[in-house]
């Protein structure tokens, strides 16, 4: 990964600006201002490498507006590599400074330089966290005004913070798990950051549906993250050592496959490689990393998924599928998860509109840009309600999250589920029937 | 220039107005290969009223205007000129109306054109023209231009459903030209003068559209050739057997490896030439001539006939051809389409000539475009920071045009002359018919304000 937008004047290059991005740009789409589309921003970037433009504000805050959400990477024919160029010039903008304020610089150190580098300092706040939300001392706040203390935007966002668990990932799956002997495959299980905090479960429901399917499967207790938010908010140095950590932890050549359950991990999991591609001690690892690397639902299909015997549920369920950006368009995993839902017995799916449109949710976009996010994330329920789904599976946590809130607010019963879960119920009642 | 940003502000307000480097630089080039220029100021009207309110206080400060759709021309009609104002017409994107009556649609400029053929989907009625970016462009650019697209060989170009126009003239005034009657021979064809005009004449403000009731069938066939010229003596036979297909599009052997690199659709990589074969119509008919059409190809050398089962693996199968041009773009940094168009009996003597021709300047071509009606997109795979090799491709391309104009084609059937093909148009008028071209643009603009250097110099 490059570090300046100079070193990628070649994949810049490579855009010819036939605008086959615009439509399926959601920023393009809500302001229909060439600077808000893919073509646009690098056209900008262009400027920048070719110093025709002194970066300023008005860069610095474009290239936070994109989502990241890649749909114009699966749009584009000419194959123009998106993703690297907008995590350069977001590292561009943090090298340069151009959105520095000390509050940002604060929350940007915590959160980036010691939360998401330390798995059990990121434990341990989401252990107070969870104390202060079990306690309803988060009610007592809000109803105080004592949230009045935080940042406007964190203010907004504060009621909205996911339950945390009451088990994280450790708790509920031992180090190594086999059913079979001898196992079929060998596999490592990465149980990510939210995902270990809000949604352990759905990694417990991931190692059951991996059993089911005859892996010996390895947890590592204590995982650090992979590194994504890094790379994604203009840190590579950071997310490059995170990528060391994560190698040495789960040493490629000792797995047939590295599993994991996030769309958005698994995008910048499977490029470890050009991101430690000028580690001479890594570069060679980490291209052995990327070719085990699979989402979990690719793996499934890939390896002939067993279709449950059972229902996830007595209920016959309707459930509609919306893509994660980074499952869809940074992994091109479209059709897996689809068809995994389809072989579940009990499961009718009907289709969703725009099923790929991003959901606002983009890593901490419904942080950075909420009226954004918020619009996004309208249009989306929308789509769902007019299902008339019982239940949306998605398969990302931030995608579950930005959409269990916004169904709730819009007072819809549609339930969020993730493939897997509705995989693992249905096998853990097999022996029932 | 300021006195101008300040009466834009005034007209449109102050968030439609763009004048900031940042702001300005996506706006500084289209779809063309190498052509850049940075506008002075951006605009967004979002009525008739705010584009003629605009127009006057340009001409008045003397500032020349260029108009811009979507921006996917691939001529540079709608790149700027220095110290320009652009006036973009994306926010006027209404479907005013469809009348399934009298098979007409009224919109405004910025509307999509795919948009426009779905506005007519739903009352089961049809708008023919589909360029490569049909997606993504504008009827208002389509109609400056005259685009075409994949279905020309059947039911035409842009021009054969334009009924009527409301039109900004270079003073500012608003003239509706042409109406819904089917027939009208009243006065000069008005609205014609400006169709293909490439803003340099008016502004599009409002398009009235023919539509055609939509075809109950379609058949899609992609047929795999060894040798090219096996396609192009498909096609003519075809032809010669009084079948007229919606799409005959060939692409050749370049081509076919970077779609199928992109679309990952099992496009055969070892064969020559593909052709997209498509009829629509009375689902009778079109069994009939798909059959006869699959008869045809194969005794004139196809070795494979793939036919698409159902709707989805037709538009696989054509958004293989869209995506062509694009595509391309994936073997070298800069591609270069031409748009040359041979009467159709000369197109395998051309579709030879142009790979003769690369070759001999050592260059990489993909070769793909609208076989059924003669129109090329030899496209040159090159990289414009690379100035020694910029100079073959132009020599390469000066040959093409020579030859293209020897077989009595022409050098634009359908991506108009812009600036790109600018140096070559007196080649192909005499010095009378480019006379009358400037003689039509001085009565117009007078002070030569609209889009200016564009087709030609005045």
């Amino acid at each position: 990964m490059a570090d300046t937008l100079d070193e990628l004047r070649d994949t810049l290059q490579q855009c010819i600006h036939c605008g086959l991005c615009l439509p399926v740009c959601p920023t393009y789409e809500l302001t229909r201002r060439e600077r808000s589309s893919p073509r646009g921003r690098i056209s900008l970037m262009k400027a920048v490498a070719a110093r025709e433009l002194e970066p300023g504000e008005i860069f610095a805050k474009e290239m936070g507006d994109c989502l990241g959400c890649l749909a114009c990477q699966t749009a584009c024919p000419a194959g123009v590599d998106y993703a690297s160029l907008i995590e350069t010039a977001r590292a561009e903008v943090e090298t340069r400074g151009l959105n520095d304020s000390p509050s940002r610089s604060f929350w940007r150190w915590l959160a980036l330089e010691q939360l998401f580098m330390n798995p059990r300092a990121l434990r341990l706040a989401g252990r107070m966290l969870r104390l202060y939300q079990k306690s309803g001392l988060d009610r007592a706040a809000r109803r105080l005004g004592v949230t009045r203390l935080l940042p406007k935007s964190l203010r907004d966002l504060e009621p909205q913070t996911p339950r945390i668990t009451a088990a994280f990932s450790n708790e509920l799956i031992e180090p190594c798990e086999t059913s079979t002997s001898p196992p079929k495959h060998r596999v490592a299980l990465l149980t990510g950051c939210v995902q270990d905090l809000v949604f352990s479960d759905i990694n417990r429901d991931t190692a059951d549906v991996l059993l089911a399917n005859g892996c010996e499967v390895h947890t590592p207790p204590l995982q650090p993250c992979c590194g994504s938010l890094h790379a994604h908010n203009g840190a590579p140095e950071l997310a490059r050592e995170l990528a060391r950590r994560l190698i040495d932890l789960l040493p490629p050549e000792r797995f047939d496959a590295i599993i994991s359950n996030s769309g958005g991990c698994g995008s910048h999991l499977r490029h470890y490689g050009k991101l430690l591609a000028g580690d001479p001690a890594y570069a060679a690892r980490a291209r052995l990393w990327d070719s085990k690397l699979r989402d979990i639902h690719e793996w499934l299909i890939e390896t002939g998924c067993r279709p449950p015997l059972a229902a996830p549920q007595d209920a016959p369920l309707t459930v509609t599928y919306h893509d994660s950006c980074h499952l869809a368009h940074g992994q091109k995993v479209v059709r897996q998860p689809r068809e995994l839902l389809d072989g579940i017995p009990g499961v009718t799916t009907v289709s969703l509109p725009e099923a790929s449109w991003c959901c606002g949710s983009a890593g901490i976009y419904n942080i950075t840009r909420p009226e954004t996010s918020a619009a996004l994330m309208e249009r989306k329920v929308g789509h769902v309600i007019g299902t008339s789904a019982s239940h949306l599976a998605t398969a990302n946590p931030g995608c579950h999250l930005q959409l269990a809130r916004g169904l709730a607010d819009a007072g819809s019963p549609v339930e969020l589920i993730q493939p897997v879960t509705l995989l693992a119920r249905a096998y853990r009642r097999e022996s029932l029937t | 220039m300021n006195a101008l940003l300040d009466d834009l502000r005034q007209h449109c307000g102050a968030d439609r107005v763009l004048s900031e480097a940042t702001d300005l630089i996506p706006y500084s080039f289209d779809g063309t290969a190498e052509l850049r220029q940075m506008p002075a100021a951006v605009v967004f009207p979002r009525s008739t009223a705010e584009v003629a309110a605009c127009v006057k206080s340009a001409v008045h400060h003397g500032v020349p205007i260029v108009t811009r759709g979507a921006g996917t021309g691939l001529s540079g009609g709608s790149v700027p000129v220095p110290g320009c104002l652009v006036i973009c017409m994306v926010d006027l994107k209404a479907i005013l109306a469809v009348d399934p009556a009298i098979l007409t649609l009224r919109a405004q400029p910025g509307a999509i054109t795919a948009d426009i053929d779905a506005a007519a989907g739903k009352h089961g009625l049809f708008y023919p023209p589909d360029p490569g970016s049909m997606r993504v462009s504008t009827i208002g650019g389509n109609v400056a231009e005259n685009s075409g697209g994949l279905r020309g060989l059947k039911y035409g170009v842009t021009r054969d459903y334009v009924m009527g126009l409301e039109v900004v003239l270079p003073d500012g005034s608003i003239t509706r030209l042409g109406n819904a009657c089917v027939k009208d021979v009243a006065g000069y064809s008005m609205k014609d003068l400006f169709i293909g005009s490439e803003g340099t004449l008016g502004i599009i403000t409002e398009v009235l559209l023919k539509l055609l009731p939509r075809p109950a069938a379609r058949r899609t066939m992609l047929a795999s050739y060894d040798r090219m010229e096996d396609a192009a003596r498909t096609v003519s036979a075809i032809i010669a057997a009084k079948i007229i297909p919606c799409t005959l599009e060939f692409l050749d052997r370049m081509t076919i490896r970077c779609v199928e690199d992109f679309s990952k659709i099992g496009l055969p990589l070892d064969c020559e030439a593909l052709l997209l074969m498509e009829t629509d119509g009375h689902p009778a008919a079109v069994a009939d001539e798909a059959a006869e059409m699959e008869k045809i190809a194969l005794s004139h050398g196809a070795r494979d006939i793939r036919s698409a089962r159902d709707d989805a693996e037709a538009l696989t199968l054509s958004s293989a051809r869209r995506n062509a041009f694009t595509a391309l773009a994936r073997v070298r940094p800069t591609t270069i389409v031409e748009d040359v168009t041979v009467p159709r009996d000369k197109l395998a003597e051309m579709v030879a000539f142009i790979a003769e021709t690369a070759a001999a300047h050592r260059l990489q071509v993909g070769t793909f475009g609208h076989m059924g009606d003669g129109n090329l997109h030899p496209t040159f795979l090159t990289d414009e920071r690379d100035t020694e090799e910029m100079g073959r491709v132009h020599l390469a391309l000066d040959a093409i045009v020579d030859k293209t104009l020897a077989l009595g084609g022409t050098i634009t059937g359908e991506h108009g002359v812009g600036l790109a093909k600018k140096a070559w148009l007196p080649r192909q008028f005499d010095p009378a018919s480019l006379d009358l071209m400037r003689t039509i643009k001085r009565s117009l603009d007078p002070a030569n304000l609209l889009n200016p250097g564009k087709i030609f110099d005045c």
